[in-house]
Formats: structure tokens, sequence, C-alpha cells
């Protein structure tokens, strides 16, 4: 059964997902304005469980791809990613039963609304990663050997794309990107078609609501002049890892990532010691004073301790005042073959995964 | 040099004359409501004293909020026509779709959206559409519009197609008062053309005002050019203020930090600016004010102005006391501080009172104080300093121990010692630290690009050089200008290395600079 989804509730996500894009997944403002327009015009989503899909219904999988920058501006055009659910939709044969996300994480946590918006489908509770990652197969359908292809690219000039058989995640990976390079960084796609069974079996469930109830936390927390950082941790049973105030950032661009450091020196209760985090894209390790305490698939969510709003990789600047939390990973990443995909040595980190929440 | 500096605020007109490093004569004056009033007033009061009226002056610079206030007021605004080149990318989202509703409505006038734009790279997205554009031109001639924003995707890196739409609309309609988004810079199409629309929302208004501001000046008998003060602290002619006003935005408050470095020589450190109701606290860096971060909102619009980072407090010198529990502020009797204030005669007990009994300050009839208990006085005192300290600490960027600047008329309730502050210093005129700002502001030039294939020392270069061309340009010593801000960020996903850097240089005023 699919309920509806409120104007409030897609203010919601939009802060939620940014909190979930631990870093990275772009910024989910300019979605956040397109289904304001849409709900304004009189448009509605409604949102399924994943549970109710029957095992041959077809589930569209949609993200925008490319560089958060082009985004600002080009901008994002709510019909751009319903044109490339439809040309999956003409390519593969077969109606799509609904639409939902490969990352729940940053700007691609709104996308599968404005397609719904326009095709008339409900959107799927669930998405391939629970928060955002860089690379086509840091999911949990490359996880689960799931087929890869085809995959549609969309670019507003009428520019149509379809990446029809590949040999494995990483090859869609690499042919995809460079489609979108071509397009000017910059791509609504529609990636490999999904079964009910598959979504039910490897999906991961229930992520929209969190980020919509994570959302609804800290925005009520901010009207209430309460500490939002507290409720992000309450609402996702997360672990505060550090206070402090940025004193240094690094970036570099390799191979297309963003990747860098940045140093927090502890204020308050962590005063004299200092987190040092690595990122690609997201967050991917916290050292406290040298020592590894955090690292993907864990989340790391690097919060404004004030609004509680998400920090970005590409914004975070010195002196800005961070809270730096952990929230459970999917628990499809936490297996030998999920770590292969997306545990710290996919990153170039010679550490074994130890999670934040694992009993010591 | 002899320049005289004018800051109109809410409530005073201040005027300063600065010659040679120094300030030789600072003046208030009542804010009048069609401020030039207020500042032919000042210039004559300061005319008064011998030492301003002995020589010729070189510039007159005006610090003023009065754009930003129209725009949060939403008052005096014209109508504007939007035009967006970039189609057919961000259909969806076309200009004004972020705005309040209120201010849109005083706001928009027309919406044209034209094929073109480019890409990172330098593409075009499309060719530019010279039909529709002509034909947007007549359309705008016909429906009365006489201010037009123009914007396309990737201006800051490529302008040609707004160009070309300028000298297409130009040419249709010769009065238009045309803004172009590049002229306001940064990447972030929507921000950038909400900063031009903005713009073009206050072209009447600025032409008006700032023909007023001449007028004020010619009748006071100064012949010098006059600039106004921008967000970074540095000026700009008052023709490219009449064009591009909401650069004047944040002004207010820039020239108070800049004050604050000319008035102690201290170019690094925390600076508190006391007024009679609120309290801003700020860091400088270098001699100018850390900025805030990204998005900065203007009347509720999402712009990329770089503002100051300020925290502010309500405490003041007119900050009223309430006992049991105690406590100093936010409230406070503002412009009525001397009908109301104890000292004044009056029957309020304001933070002001507090300090003439503990005997920290010399204002107003001391008598009039010595009813409060002197534990009473200490305990408001106290209370100000926490609220003091608290903001200090929030507003650093690291550990240990700062230099703190006092200024503004309730500097004295900044006291000597504070956690956190090595040393407060403070200054003569700190009370007029906003016109003195003014008066000693320098010239800035700024570049925001991305380079692709670059070393990044060869493009942090690049960007120098072009930012400097500009400030040299603009009116600014070549042989002063320093570098005061550089950020480069990789941009993730887009091939070649790509390199976005942003540069500030700022520099003195040539000498033989006329910008009028």
């Amino acid at each position: 059964m699919a309920i509806p989804i409120t104007a409030d509730d897609i203010e919601c996500l939009a802060v939620g997902a940014w909190i979930l894009g631990t870093g990275g997944g772009g910024s989910p403002y300019l979605g956040l304005l397109n289904m304001r327009r849409l709900y304004a015009a009189g448009h509605r989503v409604e949102l399924m469980s994943p549970l109710d899909l029957a095992d041959n219904d077809r589930v569209a999988v949609v993200s925008n791809m490319g560089a958060p920058l082009v985004g600002q501006e080009r901008l994002t055009d709510s019909r751009s990613i319903a044109r490339a659910v439809q040309m999956q939709e003409d390519y593969s044969g077969g109606k799509f039963r609904a639409v939902m996300s490969v990352e729940i994480g940053g700007g691609n946590g709104i996308q599968p609304l404005m397609a719904a918006a326009h095709l008339g489908l409900p959107v799927v509770d669930a998405d391939l990663m629970g928060r955002a990652y860089p690379e086509a197969q840091m999911t949990s359908a490359a996880v689960g050997d799931l087929q890869p292809y085809p995959c549609t690219l969309y670019d507003p000039r009428g520019i149509e794309a379809i990446v029809t058989q590949v040999p494995d995640w990483k090859w869609m990976e690499r042919a995809s990107r460079k489609i979108c390079v071509e397009m000017g960084s910059i791509a609504s796609t529609c990636k490999a078609p999904r079964s009910g069974r598959e979504v039910k079996d490897w999906g991961i469930h229930f992520t929209v609501s969190k980020a919509i109830g994570i959302g609804r936390r800290v925005r009520a927390a901010q009207r209430a002049h309460a500490d939002p950082v507290a409720a992000v941790l309450d609402e996702a049973q997360g672990k505060l890892l550090f206070r402090g105030k940025v004193v240094d950032v690094a970036r570099r661009t390799t191979e297309g990532f963003l990747r860098g450091r940045c140093a927090i020196d502890g204020l308050d209760d962590d005063r004299g010691s200092r987190l040092e985090l690595a990122f690609q894209n997201e967050w991917v390790v916290a050292w406290k004073n040298a020592a590894p305490i955090a690292m993907t698939p864990d989340l790391i969510c690097v919060l404004d301790t004030v609004s509680g709003n998400a920090f970005g990789t590409e914004t975070i600047r010195y002196g800005m005042r961070a809270s730096v939390v952990a929230l459970p990973a999917p628990p499809v990443f936490l297996s030998p073959k999920g770590l292969q995909h997306v545990g710290p040595r996919a990153f170039g980190y010679d550490l074994d995964f130890r999670s934040v929440f694992e009993a010591r | 040099m002899r320049r005289i500096g004018i800051d109109v605020g809410g409530t005073n007109t201040d005027a300063v004359l600065v010659e040679e490093g120094r300030v030789v004569h600072a003046v208030k004056y009542p804010t009048t409501a069609d401020v030039t009033g207020g500042i032919v007033g000042a210039l004559d009061l300061l005319a008064r004293d011998a030492a301003v009226a002995r020589g010729p002056i070189d510039a007159v610079v005006i610090g003023t909020t009065h754009f930003v206030n129209a725009v949060v007021q939403r008052r005096d605004l014209t109508k504007v026509a939007a035009v967006r080149i970039g189609l057919p990318t961000g259909a969806s989202l076309p200009p004004f779709c972020d705005w309040p509703v209120d201010l849109a409505r005083l706001v928009e006038g027309q919406i044209f959206m034209l094929e073109g734009g480019h890409d990172y790279d330098g593409r075009e997205i499309m060719p530019f559409d010279e039909a529709g554009m002509r034909a947007a031109a007549r359309q705008i001639r016909e429906s009365g519009l006489r201010a037009v924003a123009i914007s396309s995707v990737f201006s800051p890196l490529d302008a040609s197609h707004e160009e070309r739409a300028r000298d297409l609309l130009r040419s249709e309609c010769p009065e238009a008062a045309i803004t172009l988004s590049r002229d306001l810079g940064r990447i972030g199409l929507l921000e950038r053309e909400n900063a031009a629309l903005l713009n073009a929302a206050l072209a009447d208004l600025a032409r008006r005002t700032i023909a007023g501001f001449r007028n004020a000046i010619a009748a006071s008998g100064i012949a010098a050019p006059l600039y106004l003060t921008q967000n970074d602290g540095t000026v700009m002619s008052a023709g490219t203020a009449m064009a591009l006003p909401v650069m004047s935005f944040a002004s207010g408050a820039t020239n108070s930090m800049r004050g604050a470095v000319f008035l102690s020589g201290v170019a690094d450190a925390m600076v508190i600016d006391v007024g009679g109701t609120s309290t801003d606290v700020g860091e400088l860096r270098r001699g100018f004010p850390r900025e805030a971060n990204s998005v900065v909102e203007i009347g509720e619009v999402r712009t990329l102005f770089r503002m100051p980072d300020l925290l502010s407090i309500g405490l003041g010198g007119g900050s009223i006391v309430r006992r049991e529990p105690l406590r100093v502020g936010p409230e406070s009797v503002g412009y009525r501080l001397t009908d109301e204030a104890l000292v004044f005669g009056g029957s309020t007990l304001t933070a002001t009172d507090a300090a003439v009994a503990a005997g920290i300050a010399a204002i107003g009839d001391q008598a009039k104080a010595a009813g409060v208990p002197l534990d009473l006085a200490r305990a408001v005192l106290d209370r100000a300093r926490e609220k003091i300290e608290d903001a200090i600490d929030r507003m650093k960027t690291a550990a240990g121990e700062v230099r703190l600047i006092a200024v503004g008329g309730g500097a004295f309730l900044v006291p000597d010692r504070l956690a956190g502050v090595a040393q407060v210093i403070r200054v003569a005129h700190g009370d007029c630290a906003n016109a003195v700002g003014a008066a000693i502001a320098q010239i800035s030039g700024e570049t925001d690009q991305v380079y692709r294939d670059m070393r990044r020392d060869d493009a942090i270069a690049a960007a120098e050089a072009q930012a400097r061309a500009r400030a040299v340009a603009a009116g600014a010593d070549p042989a002063s200008l320093v570098t005061v801000d550089v950020e480069d960020m990789p941009l993730a996903y887009l091939p070649g290395n790509a390199l976005r850097v942003r540069v500030r240089v700022a520099g003195d005023m040539r000498a033989s600079a006329r910008l009028l």
C-alpha cells in the first residue's frame, strides 16, 4: 500500500538526504525546488514499501550522474530524469511499477520523486546504497551480482545514450562516465531495471522514510532551539565521534574524484584532541589522534554543530564548527563481499574494517 | 591624501576626515529620511573644524545600508525583466523560482528564457538564440520595463552570450538599465541570477540616491570624486555603484572592522562592535573580515555574496536590565537612550546606567545613577562580560588566546580582562569606526574561474594576474596590491584536472585616479 508524500515530508527529505550523503552526493536544494514547483502545480507522489512489490514487478533505478558544480549552473530539470526512465522502458520493454533511487544520500535522494511526479508512479522506500558512494559498483545490487546493464543516459539537448551491455559493474562505471563527460559532465540516468524480487532481496529498505525522519527531527530541533545533532543521533541510532572546529582542508582531484583530508581540532569534551578525515567525494575514514575510529561502510557524517545540517566535502571550510557522527552501515555491506565493494580497501586504505557499533 | 569617510546609519550619520594616516576630526549628525539631509548636516558640522577647512579634499567615501534595507523592507524597488540564456537546460527552474512571494510580486516583470549558454569546458550548450533575443527586446520595450537582468549558464567562464544579449537589448531599448550576472560573479546560476535581479530592481533607487549623494557633496562645497564602499571593505566609483548597488549590501559591518584595523594598527585580531542595541563579533585576517560560508540570504533571497562572518548578540549600551532573575538585553531602549536611561533623567535601568554606577563610564548625569546599588551594577557588567566571552569563543577559529579590538559607542561594556582574550585594544574615535573604515577603504579586484590542464601554481598565477588587472582598471595603485584571498577547488568528475580558482587582491587608491 502506498502512502502520500506530503510537501513537508519533501522538505524533511532534503535535510535528511544531505546528512545521509556523508559529505557527497551533491546538495538536494535544486531537487527540492523542483518538487516545490511540481507540488504547487498539483503533482503528488506516493511512497510504497519494497515489501509490497510483486516478484515480477519492474522497478526503475534513477540517479543524476556527474559533477555537482555543473549542476549548479545547468540546474536540475525534473523532466530529464523522467525521460531517462522512459528511454529505459522503450529499450527494455515492459512498464515500470515504481521508481527508486540508486543512492538516498545527497541530491539523488530526491531524483526518483521528480521522475515519479511526471510518470504517475510511486517511489519505492528503498535505495541501493543507504548513503552516497562515488561509483557504480558501490551498490548493494553490485554486491548481489545483479545484472549491471542496460543503463540509459539523457541530456536535455536531446542526446540519448544507452549502454546496452558490459561485462561487470566496473565497466558500467567506465563506459557511462565517458558518455556523461561528453554530455557536459552531467546526465540523467536510469540504471539497470530491477525486479520486485531483486529489490526485496538486495535493496536497502526504508531509507526514504529514514531520511525523512532524520530531517524531521533536525527541523524540529532547529525550531525549538534544541540540539539538532543529538536529534540525529537519537533518530538514527548514531554515535557522536567528535566535536570541534575545522582547522585544515586539503583537496585534490585524481581520476575525476575529489580526494583530500580535513582536520578538526576538538572543542568542549574533545579539547586537546584532533580528528582527521579522509574523503573521496564522501567521508571515508576518521582518525582520532592518529588512530582510526570510524571507516566506510559505517556512515561518517559531518554536521554543522549549530544547525545540524550536513557539511559537504566540496563546501567544508576552515573555521566551521562541526560535529562528526557515525551512523550504522547497511548490513549488506558488512559481509566479506560487501566490504570488497565498499570497505576501506576499496578506497585505498589498508585497514581492516571495524565498526563503530561493534561491542568492544 | 585627505579623505572624508561617511557612514549613513539608522540613527546617526557619522563623518570623519582622515589625513596622512590619522583621524583629523569626527562628527555625528542625525540621519534624515532622505539620507542626503543628514550627509549635508554632517559635512557642514565637519567643515566647521579649522583643521578640516584648511585644504582640499581628495575623495569622499560613503558607506550605506540604504540599498540592502530597500530589499529587506520591500520598498523603492523597480519591476524587472529577466532574461535567462541556457535552454534547454534548467527549464523547470525559471528566474524568480526561489524568491519569497511578496518580493517576487514587487519585482517580477517578465521572464524570457532563450537557448544558449556554455558548458564548463567552454563549449556552447546551444548557439545563442539571436532571433529570440531580438523578439524579447521588442517585448521589453513595448511593456515599458526599464530594468533588465541577463544571466547565462557558466557566464563566469564565458560571458559572450550575456554580452551579445545586452548589445541587442541596447539597440532596441537604449535607456534600459541592464545588469549582467557575470558582473556579480560566482558559479551557481540561481544565486548569481538572483543577485542580478536584485541589482536590476535597485536601478532606479541607485540612480536617485547616488545623485542625491553627489548633490549633498556639491552643496557642501567639496569638489572631490565620490566612492561607495562595497562588501569586501574596498571601494567602487559612484558610477560603478549606480550600476551595481548590490555590491554595497554588507558594507556597514565591513567598514567597522576595517576602521578597527586602521585605528589600532592591528591586522589579525577579533573585533567587537558594541552599539546601542546589538553587538557584532567578527574576525580580522590580514586586515580583512573573515567571510561567511557560501550562501547568504538577503531579504530571503539566496545569493552568493561574500559577507563578513559576524555573530550578532542582543547586548548594547541601551540594553534593558531586568531583575529576578537578572537579565541584560536583548530588549533595548535603542535610539531613545538619551530620553529613557536613568543617567539622562529617564526611568529605565540600562546597561549604560550600570556602567556609570560602577564607575567605568562617564555618560549623562552621573548623580542620577547613584541610586543603583553597586552589587547590582557589578552583576549587570558580569552578565555582559559572560555574553561577550561566549560570543568571542563561538567566533574563534582556533584555540588559544586572541587580541580583541573594542569599538562602538558601547565599548565600555567590554572589560579589560576576558576569558580567552590576551589583550583588549581600545582606540580613539572607536565610536566612528564605520566612517573611518569608509575613509580608508582600498580598491580590489577579483576573479573566479575554472582552469583545465594547468599546474595548480600556474592556474593560481593566471587568476592572480587577472584579479590584479581588474583592480588596476578600477583605480588601484599596482605597487600597493596585495593578494588577500586565494581559494582553489579541484572539481570532482571533471576531466583534465579541472581546478576552480578564486583570487581577490586589494590595494590603495591611485592618487591620480579620477573615477567619477
